[in-house]
C-alpha cells in the first residue's frame, strides 16, 4: 500500500465507518477492512476500478465524488478520506463543507506545490515544474489546481474546519515506503497528510 | 420469401454451449393455495389452485444458507441452465452465468429457479385451466402484480424449507422481482442483485409495451383473449416481440449489427418484401416466438411491469421510505447503452438506498447491446457476481 495510505490507516480507529472517495482499486479499504474491521464504502469514478474494487469484496459505488457526497446523511461516516484528490476538485470548499457534514472527521492528503524541487524549478528553468507527484505537462495534467501546506493551513481558517493532525511525508506516489519530515515540511515533504474536524 | 437472418441477440439469446454446463435438469412444480385457502391478490380478486413451476440446481447447504433465487424477465422461464435431454439443442437462458464454476455457481449455490405467476411455462397463467370453468382462464385470469409473482415465489421457497435466502437476483422485470423481495420479506433476504431495471417504470417504457399490447388485441384471432380452442393472435404476438426487441437493442448495437445493409440482396425490392436485414432480424425473432408463447401472458406480464412501482406501494410515494424497509445488502448494476431501463433510474435507486445507509454497491457497465446487455457473455457482469456472492457469502458465516 502507497505510504500515505498507511499513514492515514493508522489514524483510523478499529471498527469505525469510513468512506473513500476517489479510491482507486480499494487497496486503502481493502487494508481497513481485513485489519481493522473497519465498515468501508468507496466512490470511484472508472468502471474498471470499481469492479476491481467489487471483486476485492468491496462495497463501492461508481460515480462523481462531488456528487455521490450529497445523498449521504449527516455524520454517516466517522472518516471520510479524501487522498491525493483535493487538486482535482473544482469546488474544494463545497467538498469539504460536505466531507465534514456526512463525517465526523475528514482526511485530506495532496502533493505539496511549495516542495523544494518544484519551488527550484520553476526559478531555474522558468517552466511549469514537473516532478514526481506531478508528472504532466500544463497541457495534459488532470491536477488544476496547485496546492501547499501553508496554502491549507490558511483555508482551514477561511472555510472555517480545524486541523486536528497534521503529518508531511515524502515518497513519490508509487513508493510503499516514505519518511516523515518534520525538519522545514513546507520545504522538504512531497505530500502532506490533514486530519480535519468540525470547527466546534 | 423471407430469409432469415440467424443472430444471437434477444432477451433471451440461444447461444453455443460456454464452458461446462450444469448436466440434465429437471422442470418440476409445486401447486398450492386450493381453494378455500386460494391465493387473495392485490387487486382483491382470489386465485387457486396455483401451479409454479421451478428448477433447483446444486445442493442446500446443512444450514440452508446458500441458496440463491434467480427470478426471470418477460419471456423467460424456470429453465435458467443445464438441458433436459441430452438432445436437447440449446441449454437454459442464462447457462453462460449459471453453472460449475460460473457467475452463479452450481458447486457453491443452491439455485432455484422458478416460473413467473401469469406466465406460460409450467406456472399458472391466462392459458391454465379454469376449475370452475374446465376450459382455460383466458380473459377471465385476474390482473397479476409483481408483488403476486413474489408472493408465489416465497410460497415455494416456504414449500422447499428456505426461510433465509443468500441472493435474488435478476434483471429487467427479473429485476423488479429482486427489488419487491428485498422490501416485502427483509427478513428473508440477505443480498439483492437487481440488473438493468427500474423501481418503476417511465412513461417511454409504459408505451412501448401499450403498442405490444395493442398490436396483440388488434389482431382478429385475440377474440377478447378466449382464443386457445382456435387459431392464436400470432400475427399480433409477433409484431409485440418486435417492438419489444427494437427497445432491447440500442441506436449503437441496431447501426453496427444491422446497418443499412440489405438481406441477401443488392437493389432494393420496391415492394414490402423485408428488404433491409433489420427488417428480417424483427420478422425472424416475432415469428419464432409466437411457437413458445402464449399472447395472453404477455399482456398480463406487461402490464404487471407497467404497475410496477416500489415507492408508491412500499413508501407513499417516497423510494428512500421504500427502502427504509431493508437491510439486504445490494448491487446494482445498469448498462450504457440501455434506454430502456437507463443508468439514471439505477442511480436513483442507489441514492434512495445511500440515505438509508445500505450496503450498496453500483456499476455502470460499458456495453453497447442496450438492454441486452445484461444476457449476452460480460465478463465483467460475470466477475461482479461471482465475487460480490463470495463475499456476501463469506460475511454472512462471519454472523
Amino acid at each position: 500500500m502507497r505510504f500515505d495510505l498507511q499513514i492515514i490507516a493508522s489514524w483510523i480507529e478499529k471498527e469505525s465507518k469510513v468512506l473513500d472517495l476517489g479510491c482507486g482499486e480499494g487497496d486503502l479499504l481493502y487494508f481497513l477492512k481485513h485489519n481493522k474491521d473497519v465498515k468501508c464504502t468507496g466512490v470511484e469514478r472508472k468502471e474498471s476500478r470499481v469492479a476491481r474494487c467489487i471483486e476485492k469484496g468491496l462495497s463501492v459505488l461508481q460515480g462523481d465524488i462531488n456528487t455521490e457526497v450529497l445523498d449521504y446523511p449527516d455524520n454517516t461516516f466517522d472518516y471520510v478520506v479524501l487522498s491525493q484528490t483535493l487538486q482535482q476538485v473544482y469546488e474544494p470548499s463545497e467538498l469539504i463543507r460536505s466531507l465534514l457534514r456526512i463525517g465526523k472527521k475528514g482526511i485530506v492528503s495532496f502533493p505539496n506545490f511549495s516542495y523544494w524541487r518544484v519551488r527550484l524549478q520553476l526559478l531555474l528553468t522558468g517552466y511549469a515544474p514537473i516532478t514526481r507527484q506531478l508528472p504532466y505537462e500544463w497541457y495534459n495534467t488532470p491536477n488544476i489546481r496547485v496546492i501547499t501546506l501553508k496554502d491549507f493551513r490558511k483555508f482551514s481558517k477561511q472555510a472555517g474546519f480545524k486541523i486536528v493532525k497534521e503529518i508531511a511525508i515524502n515518497s513519490h506516489s508509487h513508493d510503499r515506503s516514505g519518511k516523515i519530515i518534520k525538519f522545514l515540511p513546507d520545504l522538504y515533504a512531497t505530500y502532506g497528510i490533514f486530519l480535519i474536524g468540525k470547527d466546534k | 420469401m423471407t430469409v432469415l437472418v440467424q443472430i444471437n441477440m434477444s432477451e433471451y439469446i440461444e447461444h453455443d454451449k460456454s464452458g461446462v454446463s450444469v448436466g440434465l435438469v429437471e422442470k418440476k412444480s409445486y401447486t398450492f393455495a386450493e381453494p378455500p385457502d386460494e391465493m387473495i391478490l392485490e387487486c382483491d380478486k382470489k386465485l387457486g389452485p396455483i401451479t409454479i413451476a421451478y428448477e433447483t440446481f446444486g445442493e442446500l447447504d446443512e444450514d440452508r444458507g446458500n441458496t440463491v433465487l434467480i427470478c426471470h424477465a418477460l419471456s423467460g422461464d424456470s429453465h435458467v441452465a443445464g438441458f433436459y435431454s441430452p438432445k436437447d439443442p440449446k441449454p437454459g437462458w442464462w447457462d453462460i452465468m449459471v453453472g460449475p464454476g460460473k457467475g452463479i455457481d452450481t458447486n457453491k449455490y443452491f439455485i432455484v429457479c422458478s416460473n413467473i405467476l401469469g406466465s406460460c411455462m409450467g406456472s399458472t397463467g391466462p392459458c391454465a385451466h379454469n376449475p370452475k370453468t374446465m376450459e382455460p382462464y383466458g380473459h377471465d385470469f385476474p390482473v397479476v402484480t409483481i408483488g403476486d409473482m413474489v408472493k408465489a415465489q416465497k410460497a415455494l421457497l416456504e414449500h422447499l424449507g428456505i426461510k433465509k435466502v443468500l441472493s435474488v437476483i435478476g434483471g429487467s422485470i427479473g429485476g423488479m422481482q429482486v427489488l419487491e423481495w428485498s422490501v416485502r420479506y427483509p427478513e428473508m433476504v440477505v443480498s439483492a442483485v437487481p440488473l438493468a431495471t427500474t423501481t418503476r417504470h417511465s412513461a417511454l417504457a409504459i408505451a412501448f409495451n401499450e403498442v405490444a399490447r395493442q398490436a396483440i388485441m388488434a389482431d382478429p384471432n385475440w377474440k377478447n383473449g378466449n382464443y386457445y380452442s382456435g387459431s392464436k393472435p400470432d400475427l399480433g404476438l409477433s409484431v409485440a416481440r418486435m417492438i419489444g426487441h427494437i427497445t432491447y437493442l440500442s441506436d449503437e448495437s441496431m447501426r453496427l449489427k444491422f446497418g443499412r445493409r440489405l438481406q441477401e440482396k443488392t437493389n432494393l425490392s420496391h415492394n414490402f418484401e423485408a428488404d433491409f436485414q433489420v427488417e428480417s432480424y424483427l420478422r425472424y425473432q416475432g415469428a419464432k416466438f409466437v411457437d413458445r408463447f402464449d399472447a395472453n401472458s404477455f399482456l398480463y406480464i406487461t402490464k404487471a411491469a407497467d404497475y410496477f412501482d416500489l415507492e408508491k406501494q412500499h413508501g407513499s410515494g417516497s423510494a428512500v421510505k421504500a427502502f427504509s424497509k431493508t437491510g439486504a445488502r445490494f448491487l446494482v448494476v445498469s448498462f450504457t447503452s440501455d434506454w430502456l431501463y437507463p443508468t439514471y433510474q439505477s442511480k436513483s435507486m442507489v441514492k434512495a438506498m445511500k440515505k438509508n445507509g445500505l450496503d450498496v454497491s453500483f456499476c455502470e457497465i460499458e456495453a453497447e447491446w442496450g438492454h441486452d446487455a445484461f444476457l449476452l457473455p460480460n465478463e465483467r457482469l460475470t466477475a461482479l457476481i461471482k465475487s460480490f456472492l463470495e463475499s456476501t457469502y463469506t460475511e454472512s458465516r462471519k454472523q
